[in-house]
């Protein structure tokens, strides 16, 4: 029986990998980094001396992920199927003013933290203390005597709810809770 | 009556076997072997005596055959005569990683054509991990008349055109369960080829394909199949398409839906809503592509009865998968991304105490730039809040031995144990040592492990815990790990019921190949590939071992006398004749 050879990280995978680098990034072999932490194990005399010359070599920014056919195991499929979403909040909230009649001071909402209309309007409701009627797209908000209205773009006054959430958080610029025989004249007969 | 109970009366000591044999009509034997479903049961039953081995292939409706390589069709047509449902697992699992060249087999053709003149009346096909051609698709729908159930599961070699032949030619179609292949999509026409007079389907899944189908046609196949209790749509569906399917299938049981992005009125969001809260029985939910959190909320309907939620085609953040956990009180089963991040496994621990599956998926597996995933405190919060987890999959960017301790004293009662350490060859990266003592936890303490994968930096200790304590393990997959093949040897001495194995780039050579020579033929196969193992060891495997087949996949360019890829399997078939070039038989 022939004996085994002695294992030796670098020709072993060298030998049968094949790497697929995304293009402009060098190939870095996983030997290196493996090697990296051979190494830390083996200057180390126990663990907290590897956590302070682990501290050391991460000051150096960490050199690129190899491209290891096959690794992680996860299957084509998946793999060309996920997008990630965009990190949507970079840029912060949006920020609108809430005014509802007979109140004597304004309050500021973050139209972003919100998920969709219902929510929107049980965060006012809560705020301002008072209710919203149901919402129907024929009727408006019937059963109270408060309609929520917005300014839009182009500073037409609106009935919260007719349009899309993402259209809407996009064109609102202030919110006002109107009352009265005002509030009953919106969404009617329109 | 227990076949182990009938045994025992006819073995009895006091009987004369000759004189005094308990004869049991044939019929009656098979009557009650028809109720045993189990085929390990029924390997068993065969091995009692001549009488029974007959009485249970005659019984016999479901064969499943592991490897297609390991029987041959005729062998399997010979001994079972009355088949009506199979099921055929072709490639190494590594094949899924593309570690296995194009061309390599697992053509069901060969097993089509026996079928036909042996199994006529075949009812069902379940492949994994086989070659399917249209050609063989065309065949399947027109020889067998009475045919079922389709279900291809990363399988490849076809195209759409195949699907249409499917959907044109089987009148009795049941079953038709496309999942995660390599198709080639040529567009979607074929969910047309259903005539309208056809009502029998109960289970469509075509999630897997990306063009758009005709949606008028699919309307009209979901409103006249009464049955209908999985449904699952490609991306291509819209929101609002979903919606009208839904309010003329509220019997149904399984969901996936299709895209989840587009923009709705209050109004439309409403009638969604509506539309699932009518789907009384419905259990299990998946798909939900590109869903935005603003769209979530209606399905709180259906939440509170889910227990399988599939998801890892939804990029969602932690504070979205909170709000939607905390509507599913009964959730057993759950599939994420990563993109939720350790808060929202935190979540998962605190609203779902039924849970017994977690899978955590990657999502950005090449941007260098965003620091995100999960780690280990994600898993050590779920493994508080759900004790009866059983079943993980998670990947990683960092783990230390006392979070893995932490968890399965927590969860005691693994079975399957998948944790993938996303940077091979990591360490504990608190105190920077190998992952030896947590998969040495894992072992000690879950004595019912089935499965492990281990990764992450670990030396020989980790596969001496494996062969002393894994006593129940069958399946056990190794990555850039071990010191020497002394690793292997523990593994190959101390698992008994080992069936899987599989390794790549480990340090094992020819020594840690041949310590499992008398184990082989006790398992399914054996994969190694990047490892020591050179070709003389392989030959001399395969001189030792006749009833193994030993074949070994050799790469351009690689050293004559290494063995680059591995394969051993046992087989009753013989070496196989339809290998290609690159695969040698020893």
């Amino acid at each position: 029986m022939e004996g085994s050879v002695g294992y030796d990280n670098d020709l072993n995978l060298r030998a049968t990998e094949l790497r697929l680098g995304l293009p402009g990034t060098e190939p870095v072999s996983i030997v290196r980094s493996n090697k990296r932490s051979l190494q830390q194990v083996a200057d180390d005399d126990c663990g907290v001396n590897g956590c302070k010359s682990d501290d050391q070599n991460e000051t150096a920014p960490p050199p690129p992920k190899a491209q290891i056919v096959g690794w992680p195991p996860i299957r084509s499929y998946r793999k060309n199927n996920i997008q990630t979403k965009k990190n949507e909040s970079e840029g912060g909230g949006i920020y609108v003013k809430v005014s509802m009649d007979g109140a004597p001071y304004l309050r500021k909402i973050d139209l972003k933290i919100y998920s969709g209309y219902p929510e929107l309007l049980q965060a006012i409701e809560n705020m301002l203390k008072f209710t919203i009627g149901e919402y129907s797209e024929r009727e408006g908000y019937k059963g109270s005597d408060y309609a929520p209205t917005y300014e839009d773009k182009d500073g037409d006054w609106m009935l919260v709810g007719d349009v899309p959430w993402e259209m809407f958080i996009t064109s609102c610029k202030r919110l006002r809770i109107m009352k009265g025989s005002e509030a009953r004249g919106l969404g009617c007969g329109v | 009556m227990e076949p182990s109970e009938l045994k025992r009366s006819k073995d009895s000591p006091n009987l004369d076997e000759s004189t005094r044999r308990l004869s049991f009509p044939d019929e009656v034997l098979e009557r009650v072997l028809s109720l045993l479903k189990s085929h390990r049961d029924r390997s068993s039953v065969s091995l009692v005596c001549k009488d029974w081995y007959n009485a249970e292939r005659w019984s016999r409706t479901h064969v499943f055959i592991g490897n297609c390589y390991s029987v041959s069709p005729e062998i399997v047509a010979r001994r079972f005569p009355k088949i009506r449902s199979v099921t055929l697992k072709g490639k190494p699992r590594f094949s899924d990683f593309n570690l296995v060249p194009e061309n390599w087999g697992a053509d069901i053709h060969a097993w089509l054509v026996v079928f036909a003149a042996k199994y006529p009346f075949l009812e069902e096909l379940r492949l994994k991990r086989m070659a399917i051609s249209d050609e063989s698709l065309e065949f399947l729908a027109v020889s067998f008349p009475n045919f079922k159930a389709l279900s291809l599961l990363s399988c490849d070699g076809f195209s759409t055109n195949g699907l249409a032949a499917i959907a044109t030619h089987c009148k009795n179609l049941t079953e038709l369960d496309i999942q995660e292949n390599g198709i080639d999509d040529k567009g979607g026409s074929w969910l047309s080829c259903f005539p309208e007079s056809f009502t029998s389907l109960e289970v469509l899944n075509f999630a897997n394909l990306s063009s758009d189908i005709n949606f008028d046609a699919l309307e009209r196949l979901v409103g006249r199949c009464k049955s209908m209790r999985v449904l699952k749509l490609n991306r291509s569906v819209s929101l609002e398409q979903l919606q009208r399917l839904l309010v003329n299938a509220p019997q149904l049981a399984e969901l996936g839906t299709g895209s989840f992005s587009e923009e709705l009125t209050f109004r439309q969001c409403v009638e969604l809503e509506s539309a699932l809260s009518n789907c009384k029985n419905m259990h299990t939910l998946s798909g939900l592509w590109d869903a935005k959190g603003i769209y979530l909320p209606a399905l709180y309907p259906v939440c509170t009865h889910l227990t399988f939620l599939n998801l890892s085609y939804a990029a969602l953040r932690s504070d979205e998968l909170a709000k939607l956990l905390a509507h599913c009180p009964r959730l057993k089963r759950l599939w994420v991304l990563d993109t939720v991040e350790d808060k929202g496994l935190e979540a998962v621990g605190m609203n779902c105490p039924l849970l017994e599956e977690l899978r955590v998926f990657p999502a950005d597996l090449f941007d260098e730039e965003i620091i995100h995933g999960v780690t280990e405190a994600g898993f050590v919060a779920v493994s508080f809040g759900c004790p009866r987890l059983h079943y993980v999959l998670y990947f990683c960017c960092q783990m230390t031995n006392a979070a893995v301790a932490t968890i399965v004293q927590n969860c005691p009662d693994f079975t399957h144990f998948r944790l993938c350490i996303m940077n091979p060859g990591q360490p504990d990266h608190i105190t920077n040592e190998p992952m030896d003592e947590a998969f040495g936890a894992v072992v000690k303490t879950c004595t019912k492990l089935q499965r492990l994968s281990v990764s992450g930096r670990l030396t020989d200790l980790t596969f001496e815990y494996i062969g002393r304590y894994a006593k129940n393990l069958e399946t056990l997959s190794v990555a850039f790990a071990g010191s020497s093949d002394w690793g292997m040897q523990c593994v190959m001495g101390g698992c008994s019921k080992l069936r899987k194995l599989e390794i790549r780039d480990c340090p094992f050579g020819n020594a840690a190949l041949l310590s499992g020579l008398e184990k082989y033929e006790s398992m399914r196969s054996l994969w190694m590939s990047a490892c020591n193992v050179t070709m003389n060891g392989c030959r001399l495997l395969a001189r030792e071992m006749p009833r193994l087949n030993v074949e070994v996949m050799k790469e351009d360019g690689s050293d004559d006398s290494q063995a680059d890829k591995v394969y051993v399997y046992r087989s009753i078939a013989g070496p196989r004749r339809d290998a290609p070039p690159s695969v040698l038989t020893l």
